[in-house]
């Protein structure tokens, strides 16, 4: 008997084939290079060629992401990106499309696009890098900074709660929910490869670091040398444990999700990406008190906009049969005139 | 004896005396929830069956039900019917239907002295009156003598003419329209089987008792209105005589989709359809979302932003992307335009407009919205503008526009409004072959291939779809280097493209024809018109020339660029005037374009111009 080990997939594409040879602008050491790398090395891996993407997004210093894509690329106007790749895939559900979208672009002035990519489940893969701050604008608090934060633009501390965008996704119905931060590449990577693989929406929360105006905000939890202690990584069907020699446990509490150590009584909850309510409940973790869950916190199978589109235009053809312009023209009524 | 029809209704022997009309403007007004749409409506299909020329309007409060019984819920529906050529619902009435007295009070200032007014009894009690504010009752305080008043119990005798349908209660009450529209249709001798064929195709099946009902109800109307002393005469008006041909009705946004399922389908592109529903454009929405099988694709998106953002998305896959509004919508989406400007994408932007500003008169027309479309966006940035002149002259303009928004690889704005989008004509069905062919697919050979390579004739760029192997390129808001369409600030580089964009748009000229005024070539006067007001100024036009000369009328569906010739035209008159349902914005371009003096007759009541206001005042002008 033979053991099929597994191998890397063969591909044509190197990374370095999805660069589109501009100048990448980023400030030194932004997190944005290294998802940039990310993203391409994921795609050189599936297999399809460059230009059957099409990388679409808002305006910030994420929404630059497309510009530095080697693919086919949409930098369109603030909070919008959604929207347009909306279209994009709408119009051409052959092509594979791509969001990159912050938190001011995505959770701000584009809430509103986000819910509803969501709820109609647009085949796109939406990729939000969540620094917590406006950058491109020069440091002012974003929809995701933290309470009483002290900034450019609240010198006495931010008054607003910030937004959780998993949260707001799930709420959305998402049907692929994810994390993954921009210092852990392989981790990463596999994330992408997911987010690359579903069909539907995939929203992916990437933590990454704003070198200039939110310098090691997730540090603490992230780094590598806290993360086995602070992350909970999520495998699906496998129990939930975390600290350098797992001996930590997420258990289930009074209606939500409480930590344990391994040797407590209590059994681990088991990952299920199909439960919506777990899905939820691990949204509530937040550092110090929980473990930061990351990985995909939902995965489930349901038609995309698209095929129902494509589903109602075949009934309509079937229905109503070939169009035929000078009939509808004509309209239900005519009268001739000599 | 009297002799009954087929139809149940007393034959022509019974007929009084008939006396031969040119024209009838009838309204009909009620409460929004009288059915008054739908009683205007039959009426025009009856007229248009029998050969009439028609022109209609409906005038409908914003609010679906407004309080019954008081003022701000009157729902009204002007036809106009002839036996000649007409363009506009007429001015004043000649008849006036009143299902309540708040309708009455609402629009007897439009009847015409000595015009008929039809009331229905019921709605005339002293709980009637006390709503409207009425202290005595005028059907009986003398205030009507001015008219020829038809008081009937429409309403108690509805209800007693269904009564053989089992109807009773609201639902035989409801009748009272078709009872109405029976008299009416005594009155001026119209046929009653279009109707009812259109009655049992509607109910038979679903309610075969409202069917039956709604047939009674006008059944026992008509010979109502036959046998009292109330009508002493009915009327005909006689069959128009229209040019030879195939018609049909259609209204201004019925008009619109299918120009835009033409463009689908001479372009042989998918139209990607995206709108959030906004008065009064949504029925544009509506008729396309039943098109799907036309390769039309309607996305109903959750803002007006979304809106335009998605067809954009759409367009730069290779699709036509259109979007659809009125001016509250067409504010939100002007950044979006701005985009498709900047990254030069074929996108048609359909404004509706209604009266503003912000929320202003849903229900209610202007044109207002022209310096808003030219101008009302961030930076240079140049778009084409049409004009629709009538509802079916909608289709032609409407296509024209994604005509030019593909050739000219750029957003075009065509231009209704609510007078257009709901009225309605007859049309000659227009023969497909004679529409304009689409054109692109420049400079797209891979070994060239730059994203803003112009096309030297037209200065468009090519359109390079994704998905295709080895044209992969990036788009963006973002100022671009020429040719390569690379980010760039350089300072030299701005102003040549703004340039460039500039030059773009302005060789659209090349699609205007020739500028032929109508009336006189020359003279004293020459009155520039654009949109909806085309039927009151043509007509006011011909009425004024019959009475002096040197008029001249030019009516302007391109509005950027304008016509290349329309100078020298307007040179050849002493005078320009230019009427306009708004504050004077046509004239202030013009004189902005040309810099000569232009007088503007602005009028924003929410109301079309009257034939006679414009008559008197071009007289004004002509020696």
């Amino acid at each position: 008997m033979s053991i099929a080990t597994p191998t890397a997939p063969v591909t044509p594409f190197k990374p370095q084939d999805f660069h589109s040879g501009g100048i990448v602008r980023w400030c030194p050491g932004c997190g944005d290079y290294a998802i940039l790398n990310a993203v391409q090395g994921v795609l050189a891996a599936r297999g399809k060629a460059p230009h059957e993407y099409c990388f679409v997004s808002g305006i910030g210093c994420s929404s630059r992401f497309p510009l530095y894509m080697g693919t086919y690329g949409f930098h369109t106007i603030h909070g919008r990106g959604l929207a347009v790749a909306t279209g994009v895939k709408s119009a051409n559900p052959d092509l594979e499309v791509w969001a990159v979208t912050g938190d001011g672009d995505c959770l701000s002035i584009g809430g509103n696009h986000l819910l509803h990519a969501l709820r109609r489940n647009i085949d796109v893969k939406v990729l939000l890098f969540n620094n917590q701050i406006y950058g491109l604008t020069k440091g002012q608090f974003s929809p995701t900074s933290a309470y009483g934060m002290v900034n450019k633009s609240a010198p006495y501390g931010t008054i607003d709660q910030p937004i959780n965008p998993l949260k707001i996704a799930l709420a959305a119905g998402a049907t692929f929910v994810a994390r993954t931060s921009d210092n852990d590449m392989p981790h990463m990577k596999m994330v992408l490869e997911r987010a690359a693989n579903h069909k539907g929406t995939a929203f992916v929360e990437i933590l990454q670091n704003c070198v200039i105006f939110n310098d090691k905000v997730f540090e603490e939890y992230y780094g590598p040398k806290t993360r086995k202690d602070s992350l909970l990584y999520l495998h699906p069907g496998e129990p939930m444990l975390y600290g350098a020699t797992t001996e930590r446990k997420v258990i289930f509490g009074k209606g939500r999700l409480l930590t344990a150590e391994a040797t407590d009584k209590e059994a681990p909850v088991v990952h299920d990406e199909t439960d919506e309510t777990l899905s939820y409940l691990l949204t509530g973790l937040h550092y110090p008190d929980a473990p930061v869950p990351v990985g995909v916190f939902r995965a489930v199978s349901h038609p995309t906009y698209d095929q129902l589109m494509t589903g109602q235009i075949d009934l309509a053809l079937k229905s109503n049969g070939a169009p035929d312009l000078e009939k509808l023209v004509r309209g239900p009524k005519t009268w001739k005139v000599d | 004896m009297s002799t009954v029809t087929d139809d149940g209704i007393l034959g022509n022997t019974e007929r009084k005396e008939v006396q031969e009309v040119d024209s009838v403007t009838i309204l009909f007004a009620g409460d929004s929830g009288d059915g008054m749409q739908i009683t205007g409506s039959q009426f025009t299909d009856a007229s248009v069956v029998f050969g009439n020329d028609i022109s209609t309007f409906p005038d409908f409060p914003a609010e679906i039900r407004a309080p019954v019984g008081t003022v701000e819920g009157v729902s009204a529906y002007q036809l106009h019917f002839s036996n000649h050529d007409i363009r506009t619902p007429g001015d004043k009435l000649d008849v006036l239907v009143a299902m309540n007295v708040a309708a009455l009070k609402k629009y007897i200032v439009e009847l015409k002295a000595g015009g008929t007014v039809i009331v229905d009894t019921a709605g005339f009690g002293p709980a009637d009156l006390k709503k409207v504010g009425y202290a005595t009752n005028p059907l009986e305080d003398g205030s009507l003598s001015g008219y020829r008043l038809v008081p009937i119990d429409i309403t108690t005798q509805a209800i007693a003419a269904v009564k053989p349908a089992g109807l009773s209660g609201k639902n035989a009450e409801r009748c009272k329209n078709f009872y109405t529209l029976g008299i009416l249709y005594w009155l001026y001798d119209r046929p009653v089987e279009p109707t009812f064929e259109e009655i049992k195709k509607r109910f038979a099946k679903k309610d075969p008792a409202i069917a039956e009902a709604n047939i009674l109800a006008i059944r026992a109307g008509y010979n109502f209105a036959n046998t009292i002393e109330l009508f002493t005469t009915s009327y005909r008006v006689r069959k128009a005589t229209f040019a030879p041909g195939l018609y049909r009705n259609i209204s201004g946004n019925a008009a619109v989709a299918l120009g835009v399922a033409a463009a689908a389908s001479k372009s042989g592109r998918r139209v990607f359809f995206g709108s959030y529903p906004i008065t009064p454009a949504s029925d544009i929405l509506h008729e396309l979302s039943k098109l799907k099988h036309f390769n039309v694709l309607t996305f109903q998106a959750e803002d007006e932003i979304a809106a335009i953002a998605s067809a954009i998305g759409a367009s730069y896959t290779g699709a036509l992307g259109v979007t659809c509004s009125s001016g509250p919508g067409i504010a939100l989406k002007s950044e979006a335009m701005n985009l498709a400007v900047m990254v030069e994408l074929p996108l048609l932007v359909l404004n509706i407009q209604r009266a503003g500003p912000s929320t202003g008169m849903p229900t209610k027309t202007e044109q207002a919205d022209l310096l808003q479309v030219l101008w009302g966006r961030n930076g240079d940035s140049p778009i084409p503008v049409l004009a629709s002149s009538t509802p079916g002259d909608c289709f032609e303009t409407a296509y024209e526009a994604a005509r030019i928004a593909v050739k000219y690889m750029t957003p075009v704005v065509f231009l209704s409004d609510g007078y257009l989008g709901n009225g309605a004509e007859p049309w000659i069905v227009p023969d497909l072959s004679k529409l304009k062919p689409f054109e692109s697919g420049f400079g797209l050979d891979k070994e060239t291939y730059k994203p803003y390579l112009r096309n030297p004739q037209t200065g468009a760029r090519p359109w390079a779809l994704p998905g295709t192997p080895d044209l992969m390129h990036r788009l963006t808001g973002i100022e671009k280097e020429a040719v390569t369409g690379k980010i760039s600030y350089e300072a030299d580089n701005h102003q040549r493209m703004t340039n460039e964009r500039h030059a773009k748009i302005a060789n659209v000229v090349a699609e205007i024809p020739e500028t032929k005024p109508s009336g006189d070539a020359s003279g004293d006067l020459l009155v520039i018109s654009w949109g909806g007001t085309h039927g009151s100024v043509l007509t006011a036009i011909e009425e004024a020339r019959k009475v002096k000369q040197g008029l001249g009328h030019v009516h302007l569906r391109y509005l950027n660029p304008l016509p290349k010739d329309l100078l020298d035209v307007m040179k050849r008159y002493k005078k320009i005037l230019v009427p306009e349902l708004n504050n004077g914005q046509l004239a202030y371009h013009l004189q902005g374009r040309y810099g000569v003096s232009v007088d503007s007759y602005a009028k924003t009541t929410g109301r079309m111009f009257s034939v006679a206001e414009l008559t008197t005042k071009f007289l004004s002008y002509l020696a």
